[in-house]
Order: structure tokens, then C-alpha cells, then sequence
């Protein structure tokens, strides 16, 4: 039983702490969040000669981690800064799908991703799918020796700044089936491609898409025809890793900066802290978050286990509920300041309770251990 | 033991519900409905339509020109506002300044400024909190000293809530550096446009420009616009904090949310069913109905107590920690039933400048989640609630 980080890993965490302590700092991301992009391409290049991006692909995809636990080291780092660049959609959702499924041409486009030379968005999710990993309802349809595909996509992260979104589509199976969808891999600019784009709540940009007639050739399939639902699965099983180990992450930094304040803010002539009724309240913030760390932990652990979906379920239950005490107690210690756009702890609980909204909240993931267990 | 209103009671609610179908312009609920702000025009307007039915003034005593309701009908009248989403009425000159008017101004202050409240002359604004000062109000450091007839006036306020409307102020500051905190400080009526005050925006967590902080240098107050004695002022404001607070409980307001996070569910799907069958959901909303359908009850209790003639006690404070536990968390169920779509930054979408994205009711959740944390933090934090329930229940 060993549960210390590799030293690899160990200097992978370090050099990237380092790293956003020093650059990407509260007004740097305040900075970032306001602007016309939504991220920064500077920190973003910084990061992927970092080896940042590398060590969210294996060694045969060319790069050099892409376990459980390098995605949990990265995204914690990531997360405790409140870091808005897209990782999680150009890397491990659209990088992801490339490398499981594409064949040598289009591989060549994850060494793009991992230099940091291009972005990537998944356009999966629809109008009305909710959470719904199955629920596609766009076509494609073979035309001659094209495709051609209809439908709308909703909360497209990244969408703007990507040079190829990875577009599921059927060509067969009803609107909830496993089988019958593909993978299309759509430059950003095809003809009959629309974006309406929009900030987002906790950073960041997505868009809605809409697909009118947009032709790609055969080639543009990732993988064989109907079977995607598979590959989309895992990849979305490595982006719960992500999501969980960044939640984490930030709560760990609003615990902190809680700590802080209720060390430094003086009312009745004391440290707030040092009145019981915060104090215990703090200590339950550290309980809870050792229980948040114990189930990042579990998931990265059985990413490649038969066990994965239990336990991935699991812990985005419980990051579920335990970050939103945690993002609500911090704020409420706080009082008003922690209100206020610019303070720090402002960000950080958005990230926190924000990430309930991809792929899945405390009920979804609750109902879904309780199917994985009972099969 | 009668649960249900009196005749009267009953027909006074029709009054009023007649009068909302009647007076409330349907553009101005479908703003509220949509969690939009109605902007100093808005409030202004409301206001006027409410004074003109005489209803503005509904806490305010007869001699003073108000309707003079008791705690019964005020709490039917919020109730069926909040039923029929009109706008909240901007409370600083109306139920916090006018009331410690009426019982510790002058005639000539009253005179003076009460018309002016009701007609919309003056948008007044709270100047109570400070950076050093929030949950310890009494340790406050705005100076005043005075100097002929005038006071000078160095110091900051904070969390001035709509601050960038007003034509005055209301301060507490102190005037007696020397004396125990509560006993140096007086209260202060303020010309917003006197030389040397300066009012910054704070953006809040949801994007919104809702409080200020309100700098002053060497700002010149005429003598005359002290309320009451000199030093006296903590004793004004803890009268106005025992006076008027029926609506404490929110009880509409959760109500009105309820409603909303259920129409919600029935349009959302889940697992390809509606959202509301989804046993998870339906059981968190369940839970929460329950305890507001018991709230609402203890509210209706203490509130007719109230019009009996009994001073508000704790009461006040439990009201306080519980409506605002519940409206959070209808708040928390109302961003969960809408998805992925809680993502957007709606603010584009509010100001009108865009197309909505996604459904329309899903654009203020995420917002009003994140701004309505401010609940259970203003107007004395859940803690110092707490804090006075112990202390006067506890007998220590």
C-alpha cells in the first residue's frame, strides 16, 4: 500500500503549483475571464511546454502519463487555482476521442493538441439531453461519398476556439439507444456550422451549435460506423476523474482561504475563529474534504478497473455534496466579501458548485451507483 | 384555534389580489418572473402605482398619513405580491428610515422628508456597515465632528445596497470616540450630492452591480440633519431593527420559487420521463415543501401575535435563519432542475443583448443561487441570529 505520488508525478504537481501560484494569479484570471476569448493562449503555451497537456496522454499516444492519477494531479493543481483554459475539452474530451479511435492521419492532429498548437471541443450534448450520455437525436446520413449532418448541440465548451469539433451523430438506433452513434471529427468552419457563443458562469466560453446540412467526407468518421457510444463512455469516465480531482482542488483552496480569514478578520475584538460556533463548522470543512480526497483517490484508482463506473459514480456524488458545503460554508464564514466578483474565494466556488453541471450532479451520479450496484 | 383567515381577512386578500391584476404592469412581471432587474425606473414606477391606491405607505401610522395595516394585512399583501411577482418595494426610506422618523425625528424633519419618500422625490440608501465593521456593527469608525453648525464627516460605508440611485443617505457615525462603542454614535441624514462623498461599485459573485461602497473626505453636514440626540443613534437603529419585520420570513417569496422549480421539473426530462417524477428530485422538493408549509405556519403565528399587540422577540431571528435556509435551498433545486443549461452567464442574455440560450427560465438560476447567498449573510448574519436566540432564550 503506497498512497504518495510518483516522483514523477510529485514533480508534475510541484512545477505546476509553482507555476499558477506565480502566473496565473487572482487578477491574471479576473483578467482572462473578462476577456473576448474567455482564456488566455499565452498561459495556455506556457502550460503545454510545461508537459501540462503530455501528461494527460499515454506514451503510445505521444505523450507521457494518461493514467488515473496523472489526471487527478493535473486537474487538483488546476482546480486549486481556478484555472478556466479549456484542459478538460481540448485534451482529455476531443484529444481523448482522436486517440482512441482515429487512425493515422487524424493522430497526428493529438500532437497538435499536445504542443499546444490546437483546441478541440466534443459537441455531444443536445437541447434536451440533460445528463443523458445516450441521448442523441442528430443524424447523419450518408450521401455519395459524403456525410451529411442535422441537428443542434447545446453548451459546446470551447466550441469558439476549437479547429475541429468531434460531432456525435446516429445513424441508427431511437433517441436513447447505445447503438447506431458515430464520431465525426467537423472543422470549426464547415459550411452549414453555426455558433451562437456565450460566457460562462464560472469562466470560460461555450456556444450552441447547429448543424444545417453540414457535408464531411467519409474520412471524417473516428472510428467505425454506430458503435461511438463506447469510446464516448470512457473518455467521459477520464473527464469525471478530471472534474472530481478539480472540484477537489478547489475546495481545498476555499478551505484555505476560509482559514485565513476567519484567522485575520476581527469582530468583538477577536479572530472570528476563535468563536466555537466557526470553528467546528471549519473542522467539518477539513473533515469532508479528507473524504473528497479518499474518493478522487478511488476513482483515479479503478479508472481501468471493471469497477470504474461504481466507482466514479461514487465520488461525483460525493464531491457533489461535500463541494457544495464546502462552497457554501466558505462563503457564509466569509460574509460579505466573499460576495464580492474580485475577491478570490468568489471564483473558486463557482468552479466548485459549477462542475455539478457536466455530465452529471449529486442525483444523477447517486442513481447511477445505485444501478451499477444492484446489477 | 381557526387556521384559516377571517371574512374580513379574506376579503381584503381579494382586495388586493384585484389590485395586482389590475395595477401590476404585466411587463414588469414578466421581469421579475424572470429573475431581471427592473432598474431606479422600475422601482420608481412601482412605487408611484402603489402610492396612488394609498398601499405605499401601508406600514407608515395613520398620522402620518399611512394605511396603517396590521401584521395580518401587510403579511396578505407581501404574500400575494410575491404570488404575483411584483417587484420587492425598495424598504430603506419607506420601513427603515420613515419609521425612526416618526418616532424620533423632528417635526420639521418629518415634514420635510416623509412626503418626499412617498412621492419619490429622495431614493434613500442604508449607511450602516463598514469594511471593519459588519456582524460587529457597533464598532463602526465614520467619524462626525462637529464643527459650528455643521458636522464633518471622514469615513467609509459599505454594501450600500443600491447606492448608485440615491439622493441621501442614512448613516450611523460616530461622534463620541471616547464613550463605550454603542454610546458615541448618532444618526445622520445625508445629501448624497454634498462635495467630497464618492460611490463605488462592487460587482458581486453573479456579475451584478447591486452595493457600493460609499467614501466620505471632509463631508459638510448641516447640524439640523441629526435624527434625535447626539449619541443616541444605536438606540434608533436597534428600534428599527425590533420595528417592522412580518416579511422576514420570505414565506412569498419561497412560495413564488416553489412554484417556478416545479413548472420547471414538469418541462425538464430525465432519463426520458419529467424531471418532477424523478424519485431523487421529487424527493428534495417534497422535503422542502414540507418544511415551508410548516414555516409559513409559524410565520402566520407569530404575525398574529404580532397584530394582537406583542413585540416581536427571537421570533424575528428564527424566522430569519429558517426563511433564509429554505429560500437557499429552492434556489439549490432550481439550478439543479435546469441541467447543463445552468452553465451560460446570463447577464448578456438579461440586458437583452443577445438571443436567450436554452430554455427561457434557465438563464437567472446559476445567478440568483450564487446572489441569493447574501440571504443568510445581510441584515444580521444566521450566526448573530443564532447568537440572540441563545442569549435570550438561554437566560445566561
Amino acid at each position: 500500500m503506497d498512497f504518495n505520488l510518483t516522483e514523477e508525478r510529485q514533480m508534475l504537481q510541484d512545477t505546476l503549483r509553482r507555476y499558477l501560484s506565480e502566473r496565473y494569479t487572482t487578477t491574471k484570471r479576473n483578467a482572462i475571464i473578462d476577456s473576448d476569448a474567455g482564456h488566455s493562449d499565452e498561459i495556455w503555451g506556457e502550460l503545454a511546454e510545461l508537459g501540462v497537456i503530455g501528461a494527460l496522454f499515454t506514451e503510445e499516444q505521444g505523450g507521457f502519463g494518461g493514467a488515473g492519477f496523472d489526471i487527478s494531479t493535473v486537474f487538483e493543481e488546476l482546480g486549486r487555482a481556478g484555472v478556466v483554459e479549456p484542459f478538460l475539452d481540448t485534451a482529455i474530451l476531443g484529444g481523448g476521442l482522436i486517440a482512441a479511435l482515429g487512425d493515422d492521419a487524424q493522430h497526428g492532429l493529438v500532437e497538435e493538441v499536445i504542443g499546444g498548437g490546437l483546441h478541440l471541443a466534443l459537441a455531444h450534448g443536445e437541447p434536451a439531453s440533460r445528463y443523458d450520455l445516450s441521448r442523441v437525436e442528430t443524424t447523419a446520413k450518408v450521401d455519395g461519398g459524403e456525410i451529411v449532418i442535422e441537428g443542434r448541440k447545446a453548451v459546446v465548451i470551447n466550441a469558439e476556439a476549437a479547429g475541429f469539433l468531434i460531432v456525435s451523430a446516429r445513424e441508427g438506433g431511437g433517441p436513447f439507444s447505445l447503438d447506431g452513434i458515430s464520431l465525426f471529427l467537423v472543422p470549426a468552419d464547415a459550411d452549414g456550422l453555426t455558433m451562437q457563443g456565450y460566457p460562462m458562469m464560472s469562466g470560460g466560453r461555450a456556444a450552441e451549435v447547429t448543424l444545417d446540412n453540414v457535408r464531411v467526407p467519409t474520412s471524417a468518421r473516428l472510428g467505425a460506423e454506430g458503435v461511438g457510444f463506447e469510446a464516448l463512455a470512457d473518455v467521459v469516465a477520464r473527464a469525471n476523474v478530471a472534474l472530481a480531482a478539480e472540484a477537489m482542488g478547489a475546495m481545498e483552496s476555499a478551505t484555505e482561504l476560509t482559514r485565513e480569514y476567519l484567522m485575520t478578520r476581527k469582530q468583538f475584538g477577536r479572530p472570528i475563529g476563535t468563536f466555537q460556533a466557526l470553528a467546528h463548522r471549519f473542522s467539518d470543512l477539513l473533515i469532508e474534504l479528507e473524504q473528497a480526497r479518499s474518493a478522487v483517490t478511488n476513482a483515479a484508482g479503478h479508472l481501468d478497473s471493471d469497477d470504474r463506473d461504481r466507482q466514479i459514480a461514487a465520488a461525483r456524488n460525493l464531491i457533489a455534496r461535500t463541494g457544495r458545503l464546502v462552497a457554501e460554508e466558505a462563503i457564509q464564514m466569509h460574509g460579505g466579501i466573499a460576495m464580492t466578483q474580485e475577491y478570490e474565494l468568489a471564483h473558486i466556488a463557482k468552479r466548485i458548485v459549477m462542475t455539478d453541471h457536466r455530465f452529471g450532479d449529486a442525483d444523477y451520479h447517486l442513481e447511477r451507483f445505485i444501478g451499477l450496484s444492484a446489477a | 384555534m381557526d387556521l384559516s383567515y377571517t371574512k374580513e381577512e379574506q376579503a381584503f386578500r381579494e382586495e388586493v389580489r384585484t389590485f395586482l391584476e389590475e395595477k401590476l404592469p404585466k411587463s414588469m412581471s414578466d421581469k421579475v418572473r424572470r429573475g431581471e432587474h427592473i432598474g431606479k425606473e422600475g422601482h420608481e414606477l412601482w412605487h408611484s402605482i402603489l402610492n396612488e391606491q394609498g398601499w405605499l405607505s401601508f406600514n407608515w401610522p395613520k398620522e402620518f398619513g399611512g394605511a396603517e395595516w396590521n401584521a395580518v394585512q401587510r403579511h396578505i399583501f407581501e404574500d400575494q405580491c410575491a404570488a404575483a411577482y411584483a417587484p420587492r418595494i425598495v424598504p430603506f426610506g419607506l420601513s427603515m428610515l420613515a419609521p425612526v422618523l416618526q418616532k424620533f425625528g423632528s417635526k420639521e424633519q418629518q415634514d420635510h422628508y416623509l412626503p418626499r419618500i412617498l412621492d419619490g422625490t429622495d431614493w434613500w440608501c442604508q449607511g450602516y456597515s463598514e469594511p471593519g465593521a459588519g456582524s460587529d456593527l457597533a464598532s463602526l469608525k465614520t467619524r462626525a465632528v462637529r464643527e459650528g453648525d455643521h458636522y464633518v464627516v471622514n469615513g467609509q460605508k459599505t454594501w450600500t445596497t443600491l447606492g448608485q440611485y440615491a439622493d441621501w443617505i442614512f448613516c450611523l457615525v460616530r461622534t463620541d470616540p471616547d464613550a463605550k462603542q454603542q454610546e458615541g454614535i448618532s444618526f445622520l441624514l445625508i445629501d448624497m450630492n454634498t462635495p467630497g462623498i464618492e460611490v463605488r461599485p462592487i460587482v458581486l459573485l453573479d456579475g451584478t452591480p447591486e452595493v457600493n461602497e460609499v467614501f466620505f473626505d471632509n463631508v459638510r453636514v448641516p447640524v439640523e440633519n441629526l435624527v434625535g440626540e447626539e449619541n443616541k443613534g444605536w438606540t434608533y437603529a436597534k428600534y428599527l431593527l425590533t420595528h417592522e419585520r412580518t416579511g422576514i420570513a420570505g414565506v412569498g417569496f419561497s412560495r413564488a420559487g416553489l412554484d417556478a422549480v416545479k413548472r420547471v421539473a414538469r418541462q425538464e426530462s430525465a432519463n426520458g420521463r419529467p424531471l418532477i417524477e424523478n424519485p431523487h428530485f421529487a424527493a428534495r422538493l417534497a422535503q422542502v415543501e414540507i418544511d415551508l408549509m410548516a414555516m409559513s405556519t409559524t410565520n402566520l403565528r407569530i404575525i398574529s401575535q404580532a397584530a394582537a399587540g406583542a413585540a416581536p422577540g427571537v421570533e424575528s431571528s428564527m424566522l430569519k435563519v429558517k426563511g433564509t435556509i429554505i429560500r437557499q435551498e429552492i434556489n439549490d433545486l432550481a439550478r439543479r432542475a435546469v441541467g447543463p443549461y445552468a452553465m451560460p452567464f446570463a447577464s448578456e442574455a438579461v440586458e437583452g443583448d443577445n438571443d436567450p440560450v436554452g430554455p427561457e427560465y434557465a438563464g437567472p438560476v446559476a445567478a440568483q443561487y450564487f446572489n441569493n447567498r447574501k440571504l443568510s449573510i445581510f441584515g444580521g448574519s444566521n450566526e448573530i441570529q443564532r447568537g440572540i436566540i441563545a442569549k435570550v432564550k438561554m437566560g445566561g
